[in-house]
């Protein structure tokens, strides 16, 4: 199967009519969808938050961060920005009205936003895309160190990103990643259904905040569901299906066990598991 | 383009980027419009902290906008009456209680400039290198000709 960067630019190759048949292609639409629910159960966001959406294309994942927890989206609704190289892509995205502002921009230029502007960023498919310089003037290493230098600045600390992509070699995979850790990242990459034809990778990224290592091996600690592909750390990860304690999963878990007994429990609602912050 | 986006949005030139006069960005010959949608309270709290005041209100003013107080809001001017708003606590650290938090009219009024109120046609100029950005239907083209990466 030929890759789409291999053929055209992106702003070429997502012309409107691609633009159009992308997104409403239903296999596309599911695909995409369930990649935005993996990303944010990574990142983990448990009130409505600003969040970078990098490649947003028509705006398919941008959709499920302006839903509701009840909705499926876990702290939302949150607020969104995004920005993309096709304006065919934006097009269609206007045309449905989404939440979220968009930009004509391309990632290999930066991120032009100041210090500390988000809370999370999301990116779902397109940062492959930066492998590929366009011009001679133009190499994939600036392009990837623009890029994740601009991203690392824009979110504040203790934010985090979540890059699905789809590399195309190992050597590419190793690039894309070096480049996060070399902008100053926590960086892990989780593989899904590895070695199907089905395998999605997610480059997880964190800024500061102590417990995580420099390189790329050094997964973000207690993250449900992280495999780091480095088995250096599995020790401290948590197993599958095991809940972070005081979390919306662990509480829920603990409230049906109580019903079992017999106890009589609050009802579920948005607000379960939530942090409190503290009130003036 | 939500007024909001403009107090996080700085000039995309590189050798702007450690100039303060890149940031905000300002607007130009610009067409505003409203476009409604449901407050959300934890959002603004969360927010409150990170915006940058004093230049959401060069903004507004440059826009010909209503002045906005000269101080920011505190998270607690966003609710009404927010000392009742205290939750209980139960066995094994169960959050449970479930105070429905009414959004004060500075919460409305916050909601109202940042999150309804936009740019619809005009351009974003810079204030150190004078770069013009481009906004058409609410979308500002921060493509840059590859000589100024
Ligand atoms: C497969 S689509 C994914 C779109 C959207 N994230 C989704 O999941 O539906 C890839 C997107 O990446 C965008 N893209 C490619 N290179 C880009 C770049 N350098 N900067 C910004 N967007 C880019 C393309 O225009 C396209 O919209
Ligand atoms: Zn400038």
């Amino acid at each position: 199967m030929s890759r789409p960067e291999d053929i055209l630019p992106p702003d070429l190759f997502y012309n409107d009519l691609e633009s159009r048949k992308y997104t409403t292609s239903s296999r596309i639409q599911k695909i995409q969808s369930s990649m935005t629910h993996r990303a944010l159960s990574l990142l983990s966001l448990t009130s409505p938050s600003l969040i970078l959406d990098i490649g947003c294309g028509s705006g398919l994942s941008g959709e499920i961060l302006s839903q509701t927890p009840d909705q499926g989206t876990p702290g939302g609704p949150h607020i969104w920005m995004g920005f993309d190289i096709s304006s065919s892509m934006l097009g269609v995205a206007l045309e449905k009205e989404v939440e979220g502002d968009l930009f004509l921009a391309d990632a290999g230029q930066g991120v032009p936003f100041r210090a500390g502007t988000f809370d999370a960023a999301i990116s779902i498919s397109a940062i492959q895309w930066l492998c590929n310089a366009e011009t001679s003037e133009e190499s994939p290493v600036g392009r990837l160190s623009r890029f994740f230098g601009g991203l690392y600045a824009s979110l504040r600390r203790g934010g985090r990103a979540v890059c699905q992509f789809y590399p195309k070699n190992d050597e590419q995979k190793k690039m894309v990643s070096q480049a996060a850790v070399k902008a100053g990242f926590g960086a892990g990459l989780l593989e899904d259904d590895p070695g199907t034809k089905n395998a999605k990778t997610y480059l997880v990224l964190t800024v500061g905040g102590g417990e995580v290592d420099g390189d790329i091996t050094g997964v973000v600690r207690g993250m449900d569901g992280v495999d780091v592909m480095d088995g250096r750390r599995k020790g401290q990860q948590r197993k599958r299906g095991e809940e972070v304690k005081g979390s919306r999963g662990w509480i829920l878990k603990k409230k049906e066990q109580m019903e079992k007994k017999g106890r009589v429990v609050k009802a579920t609602s948005k607000y379960t598991g939530r942090k409190r912050r503290i009130q003036f | 383009m939500k007024l909001l986006t403009l107090n996080f949005l700085t000039c995309a030139i590189k050798t702007c980027k450690t100039s303060p006069a890149s940031f905000p960005l300002h607007p130009r010959d610009a067409e505003l419009e409203i476009i409604e949608s449901e407050i959300n309270l934890p959002f603004l709290r969360n927010i409150l902290p990170r915006l940058m005041w004093e230049e959401i209100r060069v903004i507004a003013s440059e826009l010909g906008l209503p002045s906005l107080p000269t101080t920011p809001p505190t998270r607690e001017d966003l609710v009404e009456g927010a000392s009742q708003a205290q939750a209980t606590e139960q066995a094994e650290g169960e959050a449970v209680a479930e105070v429905e938090e009414v959004p004060s009219q500075t919460a409305k009024d916050l909601h109202r400039i940042l999150l309804e109120t936009g740019i619809k046609e005009g351009k974003l100029v810079c204030g150190n290198c004078a770069h013009e950005y481009k906004v058409m239907e609410g979308v500002a083209n921060f493509l840059l000709p590859g000589h100024l990466v």
